[in-house]
């Protein structure tokens, strides 16, 4: 393969369906938010165990310094976003139910910074890898699963493919196209970072093609650094979920309940990659995210640097606020984002966008009707379920149906429930029966 | 009488001999030998088919308990009446376990009950947001823990309703409401409850703390109106040291409980109620 010439990605999974891009703030640069009043950070950002407060009322805090953390392998410390005082550790409910600690911090818009934060440095993979973990990363993609977890695969798994997921196949979402096309080179540095640690031997960047933009700019990168593929990729949803990647940049398929891995490959998202480079030079843990404001009530829809633990209001009103009072709001992309019960909801580590709608946009979302199995859903699974049968088995609460017809194997990406002609409730049915079997098995 | 109808009459009368012979000797020859005690079992046991055993209904219970796989006291409808019954079947002895007083027996026969500790209904608790999702709790509560404000209420969407063999559970205006009359004290509304707060209590305890919150009682005061905010005072009041608290909740020891309903009129918000 030439490196001079931009690659196009030959493999078309199957299944997935066309929807409206909406990328309204692919323009927008990054503006940086000021720092907000109050900021409330939970103890669970992350896939795993949730952390320990390491503070308590009444306590100074500073920017970067560990509040929060546990002794369990799957998780990831929590540090502090902005320099002040903690005013309450209160309890409060994570998206998936978790009734977890918060961390209520009233700042001082000093923003100094705790004498932990300074550059690391490394000697081996052990140690790098233990400053990953320290630096509090998780997949930046929306998946939220402890980055050094993905890093520090078994020793019989020859990892020899890093893919970088540039596809952001979500509508209205352009997080990853900004750090592409303004962090570029944090990418790239990043990349090789992983590269050595993975000891992979070929690196591949898949960019959906109505991202012409980033595409240049990154091969133009990679072109005089070398060893780096910019593939791109057939705009199709869900382009960028990780299975679906792997085989339209390689052509392997990742066996039913296994990882990536499995098939020698690690998938990391632009801004997971971009923040390992970012921390190894600066030393500065997770504590900002840049978050696309969108939707068609905001005012001044754009991309914005928010301290993790900002909540949503604060973060509208940096926006200009709203043009009429939201009917919905949502946190990540409209196809697999959750609504928000209160602006008071802090910014996550993985808060890609914050959405606001309207009523007449929202409530598309109609009453249920009977199944008429026209099968379209079984048509767009890209994961080659049934999610009919999922559903009937589901609110029958039948667990043996739902083993039978792969439950587990759902990615949630809601193609199904895009387009199912009866409105029915398919993705919502099936992340109730991966809790019903979740809770045979315990 | 011709011969005609006298050939068909030995023909059919022959074979139904024939037959007659045939099948009660094979009764004989091809015996199934069926456990008696299985089928004394069986008559015992409460009948509900509701699988609160584990096994598929009562006769595969009483099949697994006369095959020794099943424990006597298995039956959780039956309680210790049923189980007493069943060892004496058995022949493992009537005193299994120690042999029980009057009053405690009389109390035991009575059996339990399932209670559903929490008191916040639409107009008491407030919303968290308004869910137009599948009606099932274990669906509302992977949406931020469901759609009522306390994280540790009532969902309301029935999902004990429809574990509940026996009819035994209604849901009126978001909150599930146990029918004692009909609760035979199985035990499946509680196994199927995500929030965890439907229990088994005994049937003669009669006070109970309406509420599930562990939240600080500020807190509480914010979300529910029947909440228990911990403030001690049927704690205090209880002349037998009866209630106590478990990380900011009320917990009446229903052995301890001598029914004299001083707590029921101490407590600030209603959340302890004589039932």
């Amino acid at each position: 393969m030439g490196l001079c010439e931009v690659i196009t990605g030959k493999k078309k999974f199957h299944g997935g369906i066309a929807i409206p891009h909406c990328k309204n703030t692919a323009q927008c640069e990054t503006i940086k938010m000021g720092v907000p009043e109050k900021v409330t950070i939970p103890m669970l950002q992350h896939v795993g165990e949730p952390c320990k407060v390491l503070v308590k009322k009444g306590d100074e805090v500073k920017v970067g310094q560990l509040i929060g953390a546990s002794g369990k392998y799957v998780s990831a410390p929590i540090h502090s976003s902005v320099s002040g005082t903690v005013t309450d550790i209160s309890k409060m409910v994570c998206m998936n139910g978790a009734y977890v600690d918060a961390v209520e911090i009233k700042t001082d818009g000093r923003q100094e910074i705790h004498e932990s934060v300074k550059p690391p440095s490394y000697h081996n993979d052990a140690e790098l890898l233990e400053l990953i973990k320290g630096s509090g990363l998780v997949g930046l993609g929306g998946a939220a699963f402890p980055t050094h977890v993905k890093l520090s695969p078994p020793k019989e798994k020859v990892i020899d493919t890093l893919i970088v997921n540039g596809a952001e196949c979500e509508p209205y979402i352009t997080s990853d196209y900004r750090e592409m096309v303004e962090n570029s080179w944090n990418i790239i540095s990043g990349i090789y970072i992983l590269k050595d640690l993975l000891k992979a031997k070929q690196v591949l960047i898949g960019v959906e093609d109505n991202k012409p933009e980033a595409i240049k700019i990154m091969t133009n990168i990679a072109n005089t650094s070398g060893k780096i593929d910019i593939i791109k990729l057939k705009t199709r949803y869900p382009q960028g979920a990780e299975k679906m990647l792997i085989y339209a940049l390689t052509g392997r398929k990742v066996p039913s309940r296994r990882l990536p891995m499995d098939v020698g490959v690690i998938v990391m998202n632009v801004n997971s990659v971009s923040f390992v480079a970012e921390y190894v030079k600066t030393g500065m843990p997770l504590i900002k995210k840049r978050v696309t404001v969108d939707g068609p009530v905001v005012n001044n829809p754009s991309n914005v640097e928010v301290l993790i633990g900002t909540h949503l209001s604060d973060v509208f009103e940096f926006c200009g606020g709203f043009k009429e009072e939201p009917y919905k709001v949502i946190m990540g992309g409209p196809m697999m984002g959750v609504s928000q019960h209160s602006l008071e909801n802090p910014v996550l580590k993985f808060t890609n966008a914050i959405l606001a709608f309207d009523r007449k946009t929202a409530e598309s979302v109609k009453k249920e009707s009977p199944c008429i199995r026209c099968a379209k859903c079984v048509q767009v699974c890209p994961m080659n379920l049934l999610p009919l049968f999922l559903n009937a088995s589901s609110i029958r609460r039948n667990t043996a149906g739902l083993k039978k017809y792969n439950v587990m194997d759902c990615i949630e990406c809601g193609c199904c429930s895009y387009i199912c002609p009866a409105k029915r409730h398919l993705v919502q049915s099936i992340r109730l029966g991966k809790v019903l079997l979740r809770k045979e098995e315990s | 009488m011709s011969v005609e109808m006298l050939i068909p009459i030995a023909i059919i009368g022959g074979l139904g001999l024939f037959f007659g012979v045939g099948l009660s000797f094979a009764s004989k020859k091809f015996e199934v030998q069926v456990d008696e005690r299985i089928k004394l079992i069986r008559e015992t046991l409460p009948g509900a088919n509701c699988a609160a055993c584990g096994y598929t209904g009562c006769d595969a219970f009483a099949e697994a308990v006369a095959e020794g796989k099943a424990k006597a006291d298995g039956c959780p409808v039956g309680g210790a009446g049923v189980a007493r019954e069943i060892r004496k079947i058995m022949g493992t002895g009537t005193e299994e376990g120690g042999s029980p007083g009057e009053k405690d027996r009389k109390k035991e026969e009575e059996g339990q009950t399932a209670r559903v500790l929490c008191g916040g209904t639409y107009d008491t608790c407030k919303a968290k947001y308004k869910y137009e999702g599948i009606e099932d709790c274990d669906a509302a509560t992977a949406l931020y823990g469901g759609p009522s404000a306390c994280n540790y209420g009532c969902v309301g969407l029935g999902t004990c309703v429809r574990a509940c063999p026996f009819g035994g559970i209604v849901v009126e205006n978001g909150l599930a409401r146990v029918l004692e009359s009909k609760c035979k004290g199985c035990g499946l509304c509680v196994k199927a409850c995500p929030k965890n707060i439907i229990k088994l209590v005994p049937r003669y305890s009669k006070h109970t703390v309406l509420c599930s919150s562990h939240d600080r009682g500020l807190v509480v005061r914010q979300l529910c109106d029947v909440g228990c905010i911990a403030c001690l005072r049927c704690v205090r009041i209880c002349t037998v040291g009866a209630i106590s608290m478990d990380d900011q909740l009320a917990v009446v020891n229903p052995q301890l409980c001598m029914n004299c309903g001083e707590c029921v009129k101490v407590c600030p918000t209603s959340t302890i109620k004589q039932l």
